[in-house]
Formats: C-alpha cells, structure tokens, sequence
C-alpha cells in the first residue's frame, strides 16, 4: 500500500474511535456535546508531555491519557446535572473554548506553537510507523467497538438509555441519573483520549487549533450523519467525512461549509442519520442490515 | 479563537479597541460603548430565543455578514455610511428571515437540541463562506468610515464620532424595541406567540408573519452592531462573529433569556466586568476564556440569570 493511503486510513481509525466515544455520550446517553474537541486534544497534550518531557513509552502513554481524559471529563460534565438539552450544549461549546485557551496561554504547553517531536510508538525496538501505526489503530479500534457493544448488554447501558429517553422516568424507576451521566461523561471522554493519544502519536505534534469548536462540529456531523445511537452509525460517519475530503480535492476546499450543510439537513430531514432505525438508506438495505445493526434502544434488559 | 488563527491577531473584541489610553474618562466611555454594543448584539438573540425557543447560534453568522455587506456596499458605490449601514442592516434582516424559512421552521416541534444543532451548522456554513477568497477572505481587511457625526463629550467623558454613533444607535433601537413591543398590534402578538405559540395560533394571530419581522428585525440589529463593530476596530474579518456571539449569549442568559431588559442590563455588566479585569490585570488573562467561564457558572448556579422568570 501507498504511503498517503495507510496515513489516510490510519486518520480515519482515529475519528472513527472519537465518533464511537462521543456516540456513547450523544446517541445511548443523549447528552448532545459540543466539546468533545477538548477531550481529543487533552488526550493528545497528555501523550505530548508524557512523551516529550517525562519519557513515557507505550502503552503506559495511552493510558495515562485515557486517566486524565476520563477524569476531566468526569469533572467537565457535571454542568449535565444541572442543565439539559440546549443549555448543556451550550456550556459544552464554553468548556471547549476555555481547554483551547489552556492549550494556548499555558506556556508549559508550549502555547500558539503546540508540541512537536512526539516520538512514535516504540514497542521491542520496532518503530511503528506506517503500517504498524495502521494496525495498532484498528487494533484500538476493534477493541473499543467490542467494549462499547459489550458495556451495551451490561445493566449501565440499559441505565444509558433510560437516561436517554425519559430523565424524569429514569429517576422515578431508580436509576441515579447523576451517576449514569457522570459515567457516560467519564467513559466517551477516555475514549476522546485514547484518539487523541494515538493522533499525537500519529502526526508527531499538537497545536491548539486542532482542537478546536469547528472539530467538534466534524466529529458531531460524523456521528449524526452515521446514525447516533448505533454501533455501526459513527463508523460509517466517519469513514465519509474522514475519508472523501482526502480524494476529492473540490470537497477539501468547502469541507467546512459542507459539514455544516449537513449538519442542517439531517437535523431537519434525517435526524436518525444513514444508520439509525428510521432510516431510508437502512429500511432500502433490509432486514439483514437491520439484525447487524440494531441495538438502538431496543429495551433488552 | 475558534482555531484557524493565531491568538496574536485580533480576535473579535470589542473591546479592546481604544482602551490604550489610561484616564477614567476613555474607560468610561469605552465601558459604555461595548455595553451598547453587547446590547444591540444580545437583544436580536434575545427575541429569537423568546418567540421560537431556539439559541440562535447563527446569529454571530448574520452579525459577520452585516459587517461584510456594509463593506462592500461603502467601498463599491460611493453611497457613505449611512446607506451603506442601511444596506447592510436590510441584508442582514432577509438573511434571518432566510435562516427561519430554510432552517427553524421545520424543527420547532423536535427534542430541543435539534434547532441548535440546525443553527450551529448554519453558523459553521456562512462562516465558511465568508472565509472564501470571493467573500472576505481568511485575512482580516479595514473598514474606515467616516459617520459624519460629531465627537463630543459628556460629564468628562469623551466619545469618537463612531462612539456617538454607536450610543445614538443603541438609545434609537431600545426606544424603537420599547414602542414596538409595548405599543403596536405587532408587539402584542410578539409576546402572545412568546406566551404560548399554538395558543396564539388558534386564536388567530398571524404566526408566520410575526415570526418572519421578528427575524428580520433581530438580525438586521445584529447586521446593524456588525457594521458599527467593523468600523470601530476597523476590521472585518470571517472570524469577528464568534467570539462576540458567545459573549451575546453570556449577555442573553445573565439577563435572563427572553427578557429585553435584562440583556440590555446584563450587557452594561459584562462589558464592566470585562474592561475592569482587563484594564486591572493587563493582558494577564485569555479574557474570552473568562467570558466563557462566566457563563458556565450563571449556568450552573443562576440558571434563570438576572431578571427571568424561569429557564425550561
């Protein structure tokens, strides 16, 4: 394989690992966040400094940003227990702009100018560039899929979809709310870590306007147009949008301007994306596409 | 600070402007002017969150445009401020009254989350656009226009002629605001639909038409404080909209979502609050950042702001 496809491919292993994690938080919690740009790039200066100025190797790197991820994200999603729906998206914008301003005005983090020299993942002497990063990202990718379809089957993911669907139903039933929401918080948000650490790794530097609102609004799209809340939905959303633009050069150029045409539109016209139980493109594919795929809400105790 | 740009360049503060000068007087003034500026801002998002219940997010959006129609109209025909200021508040009006037709209309009745996500990538696509080299451009350009109004000076304050104009603006489109609300047919089935929207509906007040001035009128303000903030930093750049626009919603949200007052209050307090610390503490901190912690914290522990009645 050519050099650009393996980089290509490996990116979209990790936006495919962002869009599973804020899907835990958007589609099965119904938390709708704005930040989870933050998360990724908190990840990612984790790995940064871990790396650069402690001399962490993997995989203690990784988990090191996954913890700190996890946590601040625990800590960052306690607005969710006082303000719902568009008030919580709100203050998720507000979190990511204020993590941007850290990154930028924190002279340790090396301010406008990021971090470079992030060394590649080490293991037994073999560097692993190209095709070993590309592996060890889907690797990370088929294992998060597999914890995220597990956690689904376990009583917290009935929890999740509870909260989901009737907050107030939820509590009157028992559910601690709070702790549901704080967990889905902590856990989506390591996921954004573990992209963000393996996109250190991968680009070799961090600078703070990778991290920005507008990346959030990418990884959001990707979700919303797979199918939030379905397994296969975010993996789909973000083989396109990670994917096209790196082909189709007129893409490139308007990404922006047409991830927030999408945006728009599939709020109004398909608010259940390509994936999601409603969908035209899933009620075309038929029946066997709809038992691979269907986990939304489908109620299984 | 969204990203794209380093954060040496300007980055969409109002206030900022002319607070070099050290006196009480010009931080005064400069208090002032940024608080009619959050004003005019912050009562546009204010009406459209009280009629249709959505964070109008593209409105930052509408306020570029504004900025950039006004250019273009002043730098192509040789037409002055003002007309240039008229044709941009018109632009700005039929952009909103768009952004209702193509995207709230059809969303109203969805999970409150939808509209917002509708309005947020409308803002990520105007945005976009205006950072094509056939619109802006990704580089910030000049604006420097003359009102012909004159510089004066009140109680030792002194103000510019586009600090004038921004004040004289500010008090003609409250007085305006205040009439209209309070004293025209319009007014009243502005806060009937507020009140309760299939109510109002059922009794007869024509919905849509409300709605579409509603849009008009909210946006061409914002179109309006695009224009004066472009020649007051005399800058207009792709980018002057999001920070302000968040700051509106710090505005919105302290002064208690859908109250007019409140915003108009709540902004003269923000712009205090921003100026004092700058001024106190130099360039010490990223004030946007603050900003943006302030309305986190309203969120959590005064979630109906200053003067609302109640957030649902």
């Amino acid at each position: 394989m050519d050099a650009y496809l393996i980089s290509v491919l490996t990116f979209i292993g990790i936006w495919i690992i962002l869009a599973m994690s804020l899907n835990l938080l958007v589609g099965y919690a119904g938390q709708v966040s704005i930040g989870h740009a933050a998360f990724f790039g908190i990840g990612a200066y984790t790995v940064a400094v871990a790396t650069v100025n402690l001399g962490l190797g993997f995989p203690l790197d990784i988990l090191l940003a996954a913890l700190v991820s996890g946590a601040l994200g625990g800590v960052l999603g306690l607005p969710a227990l006082r303000v719902r729906h568009d008030f919580l998206v709100l203050a998720t914008i507000g979190i990511n702009f204020i993590v941007v301003a850290v990154f930028q005005y924190t002279p340790a983090l090396g301010g406008a100018y990021g971090i470079v020299g992030i060394p590649p993942v080490t293991i037994g002497g073999i560097e692993f560039l190209g095709l070993y990063m590309l592996l060890l990202v889907y690797a990370f990718v088929l294992a998060i899929l597999a914890l995220k379809a597990l956690l689904l089957r376990t009583w917290f993911g009935v929890r999740l979809i509870a909260v989901r669907e009737d907050e107030d139903a939820a509590a009157a039933i028992g559910i601690s709310v709070a702790s549901t929401k704080i967990w889905a918080f902590v856990l989506s948000c390591a996921g954004a870590g573990i992209a963000g650490a393996l996109y250190a790794r991968q680009l070799g530097s961090v600078f703070p306007e990778n991290f920005g609102f507008v990346e959030s609004v990418t990884v959001l799209t990707m979700v919303v147009l797979g199918g939030a809340g379905t397994l296969v939905g975010p993996i789909i959303g973000a083989i396109i949008l990670g994917g096209l633009p790196e082909y189709l050069r007129f893409i490139q150029d308007w990404r922006y301007v047409i991830y927030g045409l999408m945006l728009t539109f599939l709020m109004i016209f398909e608010r259940d994306g390509l994936m999601g139980p409603e969908s035209r493109l899933r009620a075309w594919l038929g029946r066997g596409w709809r038992t691979l795929a269907a986990d939304r809400g489908s109620g299984k105790p | 600070m969204i990203g794209r740009r380093a954060p040496e360049e300007p980055s969409g503060h109002i206030t900022n402007a002319h607070s070099a000068s050290e006196t009480v007087g010009p931080t005064l003034a400069n208090i002032v002017v940024t608080g009619c500026l959050y004003t005019l801002i912050a009562i546009g998002l204010t009406m459209v969150y009280g009629m249709l219940r959505v964070l109008h997010i593209v409105h930052a959006g509408v306020f570029a445009v504004g900025a950039a129609v006004g250019l273009l109209i002043f730098t192509t025909a040789p037409v002055g401020f003002w007309p240039s200021l008229l044709g941009a508040m018109l632009a700005a009006g039929v952009m909103g009254v768009a952004i209702y037709y193509v995207g709230y209309r059809w969303v109203l009745d969805a999970p409150r989350g939808t509209p917002l996500l509708v309005s947020i990538g409308l803002f990520i696509t105007v945005q976009s656009l205006l950072e094509k080299e056939f619109l802006i451009g990704p580089h910030v350009e000049g604006f420097d226009a003359a009102t012909g109004l004159p510089a004066f000076t009140l109680g030792g304050f002194a103000f510019t002629p586009i600090q004038t104009a921004i004040v004289v603006s500010t008090a003609v489109v409250c007085a305006a605001v205040w009439l209209l609300l309070n004293r025209s047919r319009l007014g009243l089935s502005w806060r009937a639909l507020s009140e309760d929207m299939n109510m109002a509906r059922s009794l007869g007040v024509p919905t849509e038409r409300a709605v579409a001035i509603n849009m008009f009128l909210g946006s061409a303000m914002a179109g309006l404080a695009g224009v004066l903030v472009a020649v007051y930093e005399n800058a207009v750049s792709a980018h002057m909209g999001e920070v302000v626009a968040y700051k509106a919603f710090v505005v919105v949200v302290l002064g208690g979502l859908g109250s007019i007052w409140g915003a108009a209050v709540a902004a003269f307090i923000l712009a205090a609050f921003e100026i004092g610390i700058s001024t106190t503490f130099g360039g010490l901190f990223p004030r946007d950042a603050i900003g943006f912690a302030v309305l986190i914290l309203i969120l959590l522990f005064m979630p109906t702001g200053l003067f609302g009645k109640r957030l649902d």
